[in-house]
């Protein structure tokens, strides 16, 4: 006798194992998460699964920012000692070559259309734009004194560099390449980063310890300046460095420096919802592809701290600190 | 003596221990304020000298009132345990030790039972103790409330079978304080409850080889392990070694032929 349902369940069987077979590979490249570690002069490649550490690069000296390039194919270091870009395949976890990217090198972002770097050179108050594929220097732009940190809008029309002795965000626009505003923040300005949807740019404060939200649809002014206060914690430790803002529009993570704690921020609200503690001297932070986890750079305790930050504040937790190499700068996810 | 028999006498003894505690409220509740002021006030102080404290067996930087949690648990099991030597000297002076003692059952049994309800009465303080610390944010995995069962257990009968040795040395209760505070104070001050091994090294050799032979630091770390979902097997080895010798001296000491309470004269001791 002749089942049909047989052969449907045969088939819907083969299928299935079908695309099992498929979604193996997928489910076996867990993530991986780059921390660039400053005295070092390697990087430390984290396993997202196990969260440990599974391969340690040597780069150029003193590496401390990194991005990736848009087909995500390859990991940009500035080696700031050798006044250079290295250039690390992402498959084979190499520095496949070096880039010359003018004087002390230390925060690069890359444009999320063009194939273009844009790189701080703190001696020479400039932001130097370079073309990765061509590699070519495109242009140099004069910003104020000792630049530092660097942001690009989603929409790839502004870059934002902050110098940390003028304590200026100077607001660039990408298509002519010039300075159209400036606006003052706190003291010793560090990183910038923006909205998802662009319309808000957060300049973090070192020295200050706050934060300047900057409106980058109609007046390019500061409309908001966050501040910390940790609880038992002396005012000087608490410094604003690195930033991440989950895409959802909903959290904001501030890292406070020598107070050793993450603040939780309300996107919208701008409130202070919570402060984590991490290792010693938190200084950038990255976070996963699925913004279910964030990971920190602990300088001075040389290790990266991982939070869940899945449901609400009241559930983020620093699950583990997992050891990297001596003074941990920045921190990246492979996409 | 049947098994039932053995079952009516833990209950009597067990139950008359934990109705004397519900009846003391102020003992209840002394037995709670001690571990939650260390918790609310000394934490608090000490946030940020020690807030940073990363060992095992946490995986991240934890703050201080979440490191001395365990330690605490250990307080309120050590002054129980001392507690309840203490009521047996009371119970000896007033009289109703012997009527224990003359019951048909072998001593060693009546000497665990008491030491087993004064241990439940020390589990029953810890778990309120804890709810307290969840609320006020020390929260470890659930699974780690259950784990610690078996570790709270273990440390209670190692106090309980210190406090009854003790207690078989003292012959009256004035005696006994002198006693609790060169025994409770040394036991859970050089010990790892307030602070982490390598830190008292930091301070001095010698507090730190003092406190790593207090069997109270390795109660408090098998606690520790426990409550973070982890076992500490020398912790483990070293508490249960220390238990049982101690366990086996206090019997001792209440045997009415050889203990310490034949020379003193105890109750049984045939004067």
């Amino acid at each position: 006798m002749w089942f049909p349902t047989r052969t449907i369940i045969k088939q819907a069987a083969s299928s299935l194992a079908l695309s099992m077979l498929m979604l193996l590979p997928t489910a076996a490249q867990a993530e991986r998460i780059f921390v660039s570690n400053e005295k070092d002069n390697t990087l430390s490649v984290i396993d997202g699964e196990t969260l440990e550490v599974i391969e340690t690069i040597p780069v150029g000296r003193r590496p401390r920012a990194m991005a990736f390039s848009n087909d995500g194919s390859q990991l940009f270091v500035a080696v700031g000692d050798d006044e250079a870009i290295d250039m690390i395949d992402l498959d084979t976890l190499k520095v496949v070559r070096s880039l010359a990217a003018g004087e002390d090198p230390e925060v690069i972002r890359v444009h999320p259309d063009r194939p273009h770097i844009y790189v701080s050179n703190e001696d020479d108050n400039i932001v130097s734009v370079l073309d990765y594929q061509k590699r070519t220097r495109v242009t140099q732009i004069p910003v104020g004194v000792e630049p530092e940190g660097l942001g690009v809008s989603p929409d790839g029309k502004w870059l934002i560099a902050t110098s940390e002795t003028s304590n200026m965000a100077h607001i660039i626009d990408l298509e002519t390449m010039e300075a159209v505003y400036h606006r003052l923040v706190g003291a010793r300005p560090r990183h910038v980063e923006f909205t998802r949807e662009g319309d808000k740019a957060w300049v973090s404060a070192e020295i200050a310890g706050t934060v300047a939200i900057i409106d980058m649809q109609d007046t390019f002014d500061v409309i908001h300046t966050l501040e910390f206060e940790v609880p038992g914690v002396p005012r000087e430790t608490v410094q604003a460095v690195g930033m991440e803002l989950t895409s959802d529009g909903r959290f904001a993570f501030v890292a406070l420096g020598p107070s050793n704690r993450v603040a939780v921020v309300d996107q919208q609200s701008y409130e202070v919802l919570d402060y984590l503690l991490v290792g010693q001297r938190v200084w950038h932070l990255a976070l996963d592809a699925d913004e279910n986890r964030l990971f920190t750079t602990n300088g001075v305790s040389g290790d990266v701290t991982v939070i869940e930050i899945e449901g609400d504040e009241g559930d983020f937790e620093a699950i583990r600190s997992i050891p990297v190499g001596r003074f941990p700068w920045g921190v990246v996810v492979a996409p | 003596m049947s098994l039932a028999a053995h079952g009516h006498c833990l209950r009597g003894i067990v139950g008359r221990e934990l109705l004397r505690f519900v009846h003391q409220r102020s003992r209840f509740v002394a037995a709670l304020v001690r571990p939650l002021v260390w918790l609310f006030v000394f934490a608090a102080g000490f946030r940020m000298a020690l807030g940073v404290a990363m060992t095992e067996p946490y995986q991240t930087y934890i703050l201080y009132e979440v490191y001395i949690v365990p330690g605490l648990v250990g307080m309120i099991q050590l002054f129980n345990g001392m507690q309840s030597s203490l009521s047996m000297v009371y119970d000896r002076e007033m009289g109703s030790m012997r009527v224990l003692l003359v019951s048909p059952f072998p001593r060693w049994y009546l000497l665990l039972c008491k030491l087993l309800a004064g241990t439940l009465v020390s589990i029953l303080q810890v778990y309120v103790f804890l709810a307290i610390a969840y609320l006020y944010g020390v929260q470890a995995p659930a699974m780690g409330y259950v784990l610690m069962l078996p570790a709270l257990i273990v440390t209670g009968f190692l106090v309980g079978a210190l406090g009854m040795l003790l207690s078989s040395l003292v012959r009256q209760l004035e005696n006994f304080a002198g006693i609790m505070n060169f025994v409770i104070f040394p036991m859970f001050f050089l010990s790892s409850a307030l602070y982490p091994l390598w830190r008292l090294r930091e301070g001095s050799e010698l507090v730190h080889w003092i406190a790593v032979l207090n069997p109270f630091t390795h109660a408090v770390e098998m606690i520790r392990f426990a409550m973070y979902v982890r076992f500490n097997v020398e912790a483990t080895l070293i508490v249960l070694a220390t238990t049982m010798v101690l366990l086996a001296l206090a019997i001792l000491a209440y045997n009415p032929a050889k203990g310490m309470m034949a020379r003193k004269g105890g109750p049984g001791g045939g004067d």
